[in-house]
């Protein structure tokens, strides 16, 4: 038997070996490409923000500038900085509506509904057609914002309350609401196939024990397709990042050919704007995974409950054992007591 | 949400007021550019008419086509964006395959560095990439999109691959062992059962990456087209992105006969000739589109 397995074993690092080798070969195309597309670019785009790069007729003159790019961003570009932050606030802001919005409408969709087809057809057209030029042309010619929302007027009442930057950040919101709840297409399918995956039971065993409705969303719908949450959030964030419609990434390939920035320059800002969109999903990471929703608290109670009763139990058995000891005791010591009269008894 | 057997009336009401609203909502620029685009200049001037055109006057359609090249641009819309997408499709599979199938060292940095490359903006990489493509001789030739698609870092690559990802690790391995024990090597066994089985996934990608070509005008522009529009290809949505600047009333004189200026309704109609292939497709295919998510179990089990 022992002998068996041993042969057995090595045969299992080989085919381990060969198999290890075969993954290394059906990931070779990606491998290569992620080294030369994905880090030897990084590592030249650092490098490159560290530079001051023009275009000669005898090809690119690259001289070492260190910080330059990144203070000449900071200090001198009249744009870039109040873009980013334009851009950071909004995207903050536009993260939850866009989520809580298709979370509400895949709620809405996921009830026994006639022409739900129809509807999952309407509230994802927007992911066909949505590209930056097709964007730019519809709240160019504002098809994008109905006319009976006054913005303005928006603005001006929230001004009061806030400092200017803020509110036209939320007037901007509210202003591209269209194009805000037409980002939101793969977020509703994603909530929608996650929903309908959850358990029926758990719902009807929640009404028997006299949970409302509500109280079957924050403690049973919310907990289970929380991963799905932060996964469209995330989704969300990279979606709003890399749409042409924001301004950030066209100035950027500008700057790449404009006389007086260039490539160096251009990969600064580049950096930052990531070092934004990093900052952005860390943030938003950050308050998925650290607040405690309903089910984490009450498995938690429970667990401390538990913990409780076994103690409880343990030192009930604790006592009772030495409880059990002294009755024994004495019984022992009133049987032998009771021996030597018996026998005397017989005798 | 799910189970509820009785639901009011009420409920029932505002469940559909609500979604009939939101679907309005939605809808609202596609009707708008639909009605705008068959507006001929009186219509466009006159504030009463808001939605309903009086005539359906097709000459901003004709001026679009004229302006847009429509026919050689949307041929080559389709090789820019179909070329790609199958190389995508192909490598993705294998390389996704290759994650979900064999274990081997390093597979958990690897699955990171992919999530990693999705994450970063692609602007960051865009200036060497473009160094290299310029030194190669390849801006302004498709080789710029299929250089990077062969080796899996084609647009939204990282995406494609997790959805193959998490298909293939649906498939029972001992379906594949029993392939083994009948002789078949790595690469058949991926090519007689994988990929037979794969195919919601492939459908998917292959529907996702061509849609994501066809709508993507940043990188277009910069590698395929090249920024100073000096390259071989184009593609409507760049036409359109450059609609504006290239517009040309002289050639679209053809039409009427007159000189008409750039003005909304052609630009709408643009707009719409430029969506029109994907939204057909869209319409066709829409089964596949709309259950995608769910077939490539994104979601989970």
């Amino acid at each position: 038997m022992g002998k068996k397995e041993k042969v057995k074993k090595v045969k299992i690092g080989k085919l381990a070996k060969r198999e290890a080798r075969y993954g290394y070969i059906f990931i070779a195309p990606w491998l290569i490409g992620a080294v030369l597309f994905l880090i030897k670019p990084l590592i030249e785009s650092f490098q490159f923000s560290l530079a001051d790069i023009r275009m000669t007729p005898f090809g690119r003159r690259i001289t070492f500038v260190g910080y330059e790019n990144y203070t000449q961003i900071w200090l001198e570009d009249k744009d870039f900085p109040f873009m980013l932050a334009a851009y950071f606030l909004e995207t903050l802001m536009s993260v939850p509506i866009i989520v809580v919005f298709a979370l509400i409408i895949a709620m809405l969709l996921n009830g026994k509904i006639k022409f739900k087809g129809t509807f999952r057809l309407i509230f994802f057209l927007p992911v066909i057609i949505v590209s930056g030029p097709v964007m730019l042309m519809l709240t160019g010619q504002g098809a994008a914002t109905i006319s009976s929302i006054n913005i303005q007027a928006i603005y001006n009442t929230l001004a009061i309350y806030m400092p200017n930057y803020l509110a036209s950040a939320i007037a901007d919101v509210f202003g591209n609401m269209i194009m805000i709840l037409w980002y939101s297409g793969v977020q509703i399918l994603i909530f929608l196939s996650a929903l309908q995956k959850i358990d029926s039971s758990l719902y009807e065993a929640a009404k028997i024990d006299g949970g409302s409705g509500w109280e079957c969303f924050w403690k049973i719908t919310l907990p289970l397709i929380k991963p799905m949450v932060l996964l469209n959030a995330v989704y969300t964030v990279i979606f709003i990042s890399n749409n042409e419609n924001n301004s950030i990434i066209n100035i950027i390939q500008s700057a790449m050919f404009a006389g007086n920035k260039g490539y160096g320059y251009a990969s600064a800002m580049a950096w930052m704007y990531s070092l934004a969109e990093t900052l952005i999903i860390g943030i938003v990471a950050l308050v998925m995974l650290t607040r405690k929703d309903a089910y984490d608290k009450q498995v938690r109670k429970f667990r401390k409950e538990m913990r409780k009763e076994q103690r409880a139990i343990k030192r009930a058995r604790r006592k009772g054992m030495r409880y059990a000891a002294r009755v024994n005791k004495k019984l022992n010591k009133a049987l032998k007591a009771a021996e030597p009269a018996e026998a005397n008894k017989q005798r | 949400m799910g189970s509820r057997e009785k639901d009011g009336l009420l409920k029932q009401i505002i469940v559909y007021a609500l979604l009939i609203c939101i679907g309005f909502v939605y809808l609202y620029p596609i009707l708008y550019m639909i009605s705008n685009s068959f507006m001929n200049l009186e219509d466009l001037l006159d504030t009463s008419i808001k939605w309903i055109p009086s005539s359906l006057y097709l000459g901003n359609y004709k001026r679009a086509i004229l302006n847009m090249n429509y026919m050689s641009s949307f041929l080559q819309s389709i090789v820019v964006a179909g070329v790609p997408t199958l190389i995508n499709v192909v490598v993705c599979a294998f390389v996704g395959y290759g994650f979900a199938r064999f274990k081997f060292r390093g597979k958990k940095l690897f699955m990171g560095i992919l999530i990693f490359s999705y994450i970063i903006p692609p602007q960051i990489t865009m200036m060497p990439t473009y160094v290299l493509y310029a030194d190669m001789k390849l801006v302004g030739s498709l080789w710029s999109f299929v250089l990077p698609a062969i080796f899996g870092q084609g647009l939204n690559a990282p995406i494609f691959i997790l959805i193959f990802y998490s298909f293939f690790k649906q498939i029972p391995t001992v379906l594949i062992e029993a392939a083994h024990i009948d002789g078949a090597g790595y690469f058949r066994s991926f090519l007689r059962i994988a990929v037979p089985s794969a195919v919601p996934a492939i459908i998917t990608v292959l529907l996702f990456s061509f849609v994501w070509y066809w709508n993507e005008s940043y990188l277009t522009q910069l590698y395929v087209n090249g920024y100073f529009s000096d390259g071989n290809w184009t593609t409507l949505i760049v036409e359109l992105k450059k609609f504006d600047t290239t517009y040309n009333p002289q050639l679209s004189m053809v039409v009427d006969g007159v000189y008409q200026s750039n003005n909304e309704s052609i630009r709408m109609a643009a707009t719409m000739l430029s969506i029109l292939p994907v939204l057909l497709m869209y319409f066709i295919l829409q089964r596949y589109f709309v259950e995608s998510i769910d077939r490539t179990g994104i979601t989970g089990e």
